[in-house]
């Protein structure tokens, strides 16, 4: 076997590690601006699908250019702050700040029957990693119009049903208030929910970490729109 | 090519076809089991993950073999490393870009090919030693033996699982559920994948007799 000297090795590695690095640089940088479209693509078909409608990657943008009307971003006492785009705010981010300086979107789409919808984002954990989606409150902005859950590692056939319709379409029409206007959020419950109440749905048999996380999640989430929502019901009932 | 030998000889096609069934990384020598299971569960993830394999295979085996000379003994294994790693990496990156949901359905495992056992087991075992196209043959075809697995086991898993086969629902379409067949939910779960590929050494062996082993 040929010998190879220190000098030789280290020369080798070093010229290696150089070369390897310019290439996966530039094609980093190459692929970035369609890797990013992508994502947001994803984003948009996500926020449509929580206010029922179904996309695809083709026709996303333009379906969500027609009916997401307008968005913005509140702070936790429901004022509108002005300087930030709310499709580019990152709620993996937020959710680690305290809930006072948190930023949260709120995207308003208007479906054909004219009424506005409310969708916020929600962010939090499952068994194994994230979980998230969006909730799209009807324009009384106390009833769940839809949502859209997923997530990236749960447990096949238990956590990962979160994102499948027979658990999602149980939300619709549930409320996050209760009669007197006092915030209840939604109770995911073990066993069989009760059809009468206003805010319960089942839980995914064993999926009771998932079920608990996304219990979790929808209180954090929700709970610091909670005046932005209640502004927003005083104005319409004016 | 200093012995002129032609560039589909018997040897060259052997290395080729070899891996699809006597020396098969996954039925025969039971490499690369994880990601087998992992990403099986659809036809389309598996056939993603199939060509994604051959081309990081197959690039990594040239390089390797070009670069043979030149790499110090002492650090093969790192040099190796970082050609796995950096195909790898570009791959995921290309299936970011021009496959977004494949790649969020592989998520991890296109990033854990690096770890795959046939990969770095080539390169030292094959590549290390021989010429560029011979490497080259070696490593499509290793891929492949890999590959034909994956799709057979994605295939049988997502038509008795899901009832469809690249989300087109074929049981449907031909009447199945109306005479009371249900979709057997087991299938889609890791288990059974194992239990598949189990199923597919059985059927080889009793096919191919060589590769049963003497008491």
């Amino acid at each position: 076997m040929k010998k190879f000297s220190n000098t030789y090795i280290f020369i080798f590695s070093s010229v290696m590690v150089i070369l390897v690095a310019a290439i996966l640089s530039t094609a980093a940088m190459v692929l970035q601006p369609i890797q990013k479209r992508n994502i947001e693509v994803e984003k948009k078909k996500n926020i449509l699908a929580s206010i029922s409608i179904e996309s695809d990657r083709s026709n996303a943008v333009t379906l969500y250019d027609k009916y997401v009307s307008n968005s913005y971003v509140v702070n936790a006492s429901g004022e509108v702050i002005e300087e930030l785009v709310a499709f580019d705010v990152d709620m993996k981010k937020e959710i680690r700040k305290p809930v006072g300086e948190r930023a949260l979107p709120v995207f308003i789409g208007i479906l054909e029957d004219g009424k506005e919808k409310f969708v916020v984002p929600v962010e939090g954990k499952g068994l194994w990693g994230p979980i998230y989606g969006y909730v799209a409150l009807s324009d009384d902005l106390t009833s769940i119009f839809g949502t859209n859950f997923d997530h990236d590692g749960e447990t096949p056939g238990l956590g990962a049903e979160i994102n499948t319709d027979w658990f999602q379409e149980q939300f619709i029409g549930k409320k996050i208030f209760d009669e007197a206007g006092n915030f209840i959020s939604i109770d995911v419950v073990k066993g069989k929910a009760d059809p009468q109440s206003l805010n319960e749905v089942d839980a995914i048999s064993g999926g009771t970490i998932t079920s608990n996380g996304l219990e979790a999640m929808l209180y954090d989430c929700l709970s610091c729109y909670e005046i932005y929502f209640k502004n927003q019901k005083t104005k319409k009932d004016e | 090519m200093s012995d002129k030998e032609p560039l589909f000889s018997t040897r060259n096609i052997k290395l080729l076809t070899n891996p699809l069934n006597d020396e098969n990384p996954i039925t025969v020598q039971v490499l690369g089991i994880c990601s087998a299971l992992a990403v099986t569960a659809k036809l389309k993830p598996s056939i993603v993950m199939a060509i994604s394999v051959v081309v990081v295979m197959a690039v990594s085996n040239v390089v390797i073999s070009l670069v043979r000379k030149r790499v110090p003994p002492r650090i093969r294994i790192i040099v190796q490393l970082t050609v796995i790693a950096s195909m790898v990496i570009l791959v995921d990156q290309f299936l970011k870009a021009f496959a977004y949901d494949v790649s969020r359905q592989l998520s991890v495992f296109v990033g854990l090919i690096i770890t795959n056992c046939i990969i770095m087991g080539r390169l030292e075992a094959f590549a290390l030693g021989n010429k560029p196209w011979p490497s080259f043959l070696d490593g499509v075809g290793n891929a492949a033996g890999y590959g034909v697995i994956l799709i057979i086991v994605g295939f049988f898993r997502e038509l008795l699982g899901s009832g469809e086969l690249l989300g087109y629902p074929v049981l449907e379409k031909i009447g199945l559920y109306n005479i009371g067949y249900e979709d057997n939910g087991l299938m889609i779960l890791s288990p059974m994948a194992l239990i598949t590929v189990g199923i597919i050494i059985w059927v080889q062996r009793y096919k191919n007799r060589i590769l049963i082993e003497d008491k």
